[in-house]
């Protein structure tokens, strides 16, 4: 077998293979049994103490909800404070500047909202210090904050009626330290060994072989790298992001990030169905998100395996695949894995640029993350998928003439109202974002003529990326598009924004609301949803919704790209 | 009200002792054990540093094994990518010169020979490596500069080709060229 296609046939298998006892470790740590890593209590307790926080409390949905927004606002200040001063601040060798309120407001957003659209390239645009007391700690809290969230919705699906959703808290510290913090030192020195700088010195100025004088940038780059993957932020340290040969040195490495950005997604369904003790529940929702990805990641390899048509038929030799923008260490297939599974994912770190894939590959990783829900970010994920459950289970309560269910509760008005507003806020502000930037173009070519790297079809795909990777809160680019100006750091700071509190509170107010229902025990007339048939009925919802929303602009885009190529 | 948001900074600044302190420093401690020292795995000849054993660097004069096209020319401080498209015309414009001056350069050779990554850029700019093909293809030429026998310099590339179970094969451009340097000081 080609070696290519079976280093991703491991990658993936072993990924599905260590998220199943990483999920059921999930659900023991967050139920509060007894686990291994008890050990690490009189940690969490000394955290409680400093905040003054009561983790045994429990809390409602609306104290769940005000409790994160409050420490996400005083996050936001932090992040922004430090982007606008870090040109004055310590840890600088490279003497960078401070970044512009516009650029400072976009990135502070970016990662405060667990996207990490990066308008600036980290050589040049950060210091040491915003790189690691900003963009990795707000690295790993996001990371935590989705999690925590997803957990609060399980609690909303137990049997029982309740009013309380356990402790926010709780599940946010237990996710660093029980998880992300240790996953993260074990990527870490996998990296470093593979020779991924951890340093604190400036560029290394070298004379090369040929005598060309060149500055190699470095810094403390392999503890932020790990949990940029493992929390899906997807923000690399240097501008390359995982093409960087500093920030993703082999294929060994390659597989490593690829590895940990995918785990903690496919973990949390895992945990969904022991926390509930309905492990088939989460068979039937690990299956429709499985047949989605496969389902993008088979033409994204074809195409990138087969290489560009247009250099082809120029007579060279296309067998490495489509190369722009990849590196040989890693090639097509891996590059294509990794594209897919950073879209599908809301991680959005890149091995391979993107804006240089086939046009279908482009289409597929548009669609990974227009449906955002085939698998997902850590937590928020799940939290997508709930939303189309909810919607799904109200669509075959009405065929079939009953009263809509999900586990023991009605779903009513309130509910799908939530529901709906959730699910069509995400082609509102995409679409909307990428017809307002192609009237301003359209409006003055000249002007703008900066925005677009590429003409024609590919120019439209390049911002209706933008805003779909700022809405899916993804963060990966078509970066060609020259996004550092008022224009797109502002209205995708915007889209961001909506696109990450709106979903998280939705659900959490779902689930708030169905808990507090009567709960009616299961009877013949129920409608089973851990069968293979709800499966089927889930994954039309989903691409009728998502995907078809989107179908007119990927016909402008990525789709007449293609019949003009092949 | 008041004191919630002092109990928010206080649990921050507790966690940022973790994620931001602990947990780098101990990142950085371990590295020191590494190859590199976490420094980057530096590569020197006759005491010189020439290079990072992981970065690329340019290689353009025909004595050495030329490595791929870079939208960053290599600068290893400002990393990137052409990002051009597919189907771009002055793009594939730009490609179709790359493959003439190669053919022009490497007389002998046809287009069919000549492999994909030479003729485009990397994701990074500094693509430190070549596909076997792609430093083959380009023994003929290096011999016929350096007054080389073509055998030897052929079997210096089989030398360099690294190889895993998985993933693709590859040459390392710098260790490749230093390789040659050597071969013909001797």
């Amino acid at each position: 077998m080609n070696k290519d296609l079976l280093g991703i046939l491991v990658v993936f298998g072993s990924t599905m293979l260590l998220a199943l006892p990483l999920g059921r470790y999930l659900a023991t740590i967050y139920r509060g049994d007894k686990s291994w890593t008890d050990f690490l209590a009189p940690l969490e307790r000394l955290l409680f103490r400093v905040g003054g926080i009561d983790a045994n409390r429990g809390m409602a949905w609306q104290q769940h909800l005000v409790a994160l927004l409050t420490i996400n606002l005083a996050w936001f200040i932090w992040a922004m404070l430090v982007f606008c001063f870090q040109g004055s601040l310590p840890l600088n060798p490279d003497s960078n500047p401070s970044m512009t309120p516009d650029q400072a407001f976009n990135t502070a957003i970016a990662f405060l909202v667990n996207c990490n659209l990066q308008h600036y390239s980290g050589e040049s645009g950060a210091t040491y210090f915003s790189q690691l007391l900003a963009i990795t700690f707000l690295q790993f809290v996001t990371a935590a904050t989705g999690m925590a969230a997803a957990v609060v919705v399980f609690n909303a699906l137990k049997e029982g009626t309740t009013e309380k959703l356990g402790n926010f808290y709780n599940y946010f510290v237990k996710s660093i330290t029980r998880v992300l913090l240790p996953i993260a030192t074990a990527v870490a020195l996998v990296l470093v060994f593979q020779g991924t700088p951890m340093n604190w010195a400036g560029k290394a100025p070298i004379m090369t072989v040929q005598g060309d004088s060149v500055n190699v940038s470095r810094g403390p780059a392999a503890a932020m790298i790990a949990i940029k993957e493992l929390g899906t932020n997807g923000g690399g340290f240097f501008g390359a992001n995982s093409a960087h040969p500093l920030e993703n040195p082999t294929y060994l490495t390659n597989a490593v990030e690829n590895f940990a950005l995918v785990l903690i997604p496919l973990a949390m369904v895992f945990a969904f169905g022991y926390y509930l003790k309905r492990p088939k529940l989460s068979y039937m929702v690990m299956g429709v998100m499985t047949v989605g990805f496969l389902m993008l990641l088979a033409p994204t390899v074809y195409y990138e395996m087969h290489g560009n048509p247009a250099i082809a038929h120029m007579g060279a030799d296309q067998r490495l695949g489509a190369m722009e923008g990849k590196e040989v260490r890693i090639g097509a297939a891996a590059s294509a894995y990794w594209g897919i599974t950073n879209t599908v994912i809301s991680c959005g770190s890149v091995n391979s640029m993107h804006d240089s894939h086939m046009p279908v590959s482009g289409m597929a990783e548009l669609l990974g993350m227009m449906t955002n829900a085939f698998y997902g970010g850590v937590g928020v994920g799940f939290l997508n998928f709930f939303v189309f459950v909810i919607i799904a289970v109200f669509i075959s309560g009405l065929m079939v003439g009953r009263t809509p269910e999900l586990l023991g509760k009605k779903i009513e008005a309130r509910e799908m109202k939530i529901a709906i507003i959730v699910a069509l806020l995400h082609p509102l502000l995409i679409l909307a974002g990428t017809a307002m930037s192609a009237h301003i173009y359209a409006g003055n070519p000249t002007e703008y003529a900066g925005w677009l790297a590429n003409p024609g079809y590919h120019g439209f795909s390049e911002m209706l990326y933008e805003f779909t990777s700022s809405a899916a809160n993804n963060g990966s680019g078509f970066e060609g598009l020259g996004d550092n100006t008022p224009w797109w750091n502002i209205s995708t700071g915007i889209v961001m924004i909506l696109a990450r509190y709106l979903p998280i509170i939705g659900p959490v107010a779902i689930a708030g609301l169905l808990a507090r229902k009567k709960f009616i025990p299961e009877s013949a007339g129920t409608l089973r949803i851990d069968t293979a048939t709800f499966g089927v009925m889930v994954f039309f919802v989903i691409w009728i919704i998502a995907a078809l929303a989107f179908f007119p602009a990927l016909a402008l885009g990525p789709l007449a790209e293609h019949f003009t190529l092949y | 009200m008041k004191s919630q948001l002092f109990s928010v900074l206080r649990f921050t600044l507790a966690l940022m002792v973790l994620c931001c302190g602990l947990y780098p420093a101990l990142v950085w401690a371990v590295a020191q054990l590494a190859p590199g020292q976490g420094e980057g795995v530096q590569i020197s000849r006759n005491g010189r540093v020439v290079g990072f054993a992981n970065v690329g660097q340019k290689f353009d004069k025909p004595a050495y094994f030329n490595s791929r096209p870079s939208a960053a020319d290599y600068h290893a401080d400002a990393s990137s990518g052409s990002n051009k498209g597919p189907s771009n015309p002055e793009y594939l414009a730009v490609v179709k010169a790359r493959l003439d001056t190669f053919l022009l350069q490497n007389p002998g050779v046809k287009a069919a020979d000549v492999p994909a990554e030479l003729i485009t850029a990397s994701g990074s700019g500094l693509d430190p490596h070549l596909s076997p093909a792609g430093a083959l293809v380009q023994v003929p030429r290096v011999a016929r500069v350096r007054k080389l026998d073509a055998a030897r310099v052929q079997a210096l590339v089989q030398q360099q080709i690294e190889t895993n179970l998985i993933g693709p094969d590859r040459v390392n451009v710098l260790k490749l060229n230093l390789a040659l340097d050597a071969l013909a000081a001797r």
